[in-house]
């Protein structure tokens, strides 16, 4: 085993997802999946992920079991500031009336929020607990144990919660405006005349533009918390390969990025809930 | 990009988690807080109703006092007045009395004199005629002398 690593070769290293596959010989892992196609599964990403969703639902759920309304106690009211703050932003953002908007908001923003903050866990102590235990469980080399621990910086991750919005958003627009206040909200806008010739002119432009705009919704909601997390990652990993100087440029990183993490979840949940109240808004 | 089936796997945790969040975590946290809103409203607003009674009240209570103090006075002058008047009766009774009393007194004292008179006018009617008797050293017959016995007495 080669002690001498790169630089790049160490971030590579951080950057790449355990894989799962399956293979004519059955599961696979790792490098024996570098080119199974679609059929890969990250499987740190989906354990974290999944992991900090249960926990998220637990916590909640078990504050909603022992809810009282009489004088709450102090995780009784930890947990009602956060569903009074979201409760707030939803109502004060979507006007309809919906059943879905306040608990997707709040599903969104607790969980982007707590797979965010995987962030500030030292970035080489997961990783490294996670070789040491393939190496003396699994008997692995210990550079082929892959574990990345933020979620959100897995492209996959922030396009799955983008695509999930993105089918609420046409779901919401279908049922509220029905199938052809949809259609017509894409092809008789922005550009509509009273000429019918001319209005069949303008449908493709018009259909064009709003179909870009429909689709650069999830593009940005996706990129917006991936890019912003991958980098906030990258940097982590780039301090924690300067020796002793990463202890204060670490700490001053990690305070920025309490901001940035916090700010990612509440950018997220406040553009779904901006879409769906789009989505569902029939003022056009 | 790096796309795969992990998409698919979150997309499912995703929706899945948010169904669970509608389901069962949602609701009886806000249903907590807004029933609990509710009950400060409603407590505010007693307590609001409360204050306004006790103000109704005390003021009520300061008239029933000051109705009751009056009633009082004029009770106690009643008593006085009615007091008052019983001595006055009972004096003017007892002058009453005094003077029937009196009254009497003089009456018995009068008949006693009168009686004693007569009966003093006829001893004296008797000593006359005994000394008469003495005198004329013979007896006078009362029946024939009746008529100057009953002068003399009528002259005593």
């Amino acid at each position: 085993m080669a002690e001498e690593v790169t630089l790049s070769a160490h971030i590579q290293h951080h950057l790449t997802n355990a894989k799962m596959c399956s293979t004519d010989t059955g599961w696979a892992f790792n490098k024996a999946c570098s080119d199974s196609g679609f059929w890969t599964w990250h499987i740190d990403t989906l354990a974290w992920s999944i992991g900090l969703g249960i926990m998220f639902l637990w916590v909640f759920r078990r504050a909603a079991m022992k809810a009282t309304t009489g004088v709450p106690d102090k995780f009784q009211c930890c947990i009602e500031m956060v569903i009074e703050f979201v409760g707030d932003n939803v109502s004060k953002t979507y006007h309809g009336k919906s059943k879905l908007i306040a608990p997707l908001a709040l599903t969104i923003f607790v969980w982007v929020f707590l797979m965010n903050l995987m962030d500030l866990i030292p970035v080489d102590f997961l990783p490294a607990l996670a070789g040491l235990v393939g190496e003396t469980v699994f008997n692995m080399d210990s550079h082929d144990v892959y574990m990345k621990v933020v979620p959100t910086t897995d492209i996959n991750m922030t396009a799955a919660l983008a695509i999930g919005v993105f089918m609420l958003m046409i779901g919401y627009s279908i049922r509220i405006k029905g199938i052809k206040g949809f259609v017509a909200e894409l092809t008789l806008h922005p550009f509509n005349s009273k000429n019918k010739t001319l209005q069949a002119v303008l449908i493709p432009f018009n259909l064009l533009l709003e179909t870009i705009s429909l689709i650069s919704k999830p593009f940005s909601l996706s990129l917006r918390l991936f890019g912003n997390l991958y980098a906030g990652e990258l940097i982590f990993i780039l301090i924690g390969a300067v020796g002793l100087a990463q202890l204060p440029l670490h700490f001053m990183w990690a305070v920025f990025h309490i901001l940035v993490i916090v700010l990612q979840a509440f950018v997220f949940m406040m553009l779904t809930i901006v879409y769906l109240s789009m989505a569902s808004s029939d003022n056009h | 990009m790096n796309l795969n089936a992990t998409l698919i796997g979150e997309l499912i945790a995703f929706l899945f988690f948010v169904w669970f969040c509608m389901k069962y975590v949602w609701p009886p946290l806000n249903g907590a807080i807004e029933a609990r809103q509710e009950k400060i409203k409603d407590g505010l607003a007693a307590s609001d109703r409360a204050e306004k009674d006790l103000a109704l009240a005390q003021e009520k209570a300061t008239a029933q006092l000051k109705e009751a103090k009056a009633q009082a006075a004029s009770i106690i002058d009643a008593a006085k007045k009615h007091e008052a008047k019983i001595v006055e009766e009972a004096a003017g009774k007892a002058e009453v009395e005094k003077e029937k009393i009196l009254a009497a007194g003089q009456t018995e004292i009068e008949t006693e004199r009168n009686r004693v008179k007569e009966e003093l006018r006829i001893q004296v009617a008797l000593l006359a005629v005994a000394g008469a008797e003495k005198i004329l050293e013979r007896s006078i017959d009362a029946a024939e002398h009746s008529d100057i016995l009953d002068k003399l007495v009528a002259e005593l």
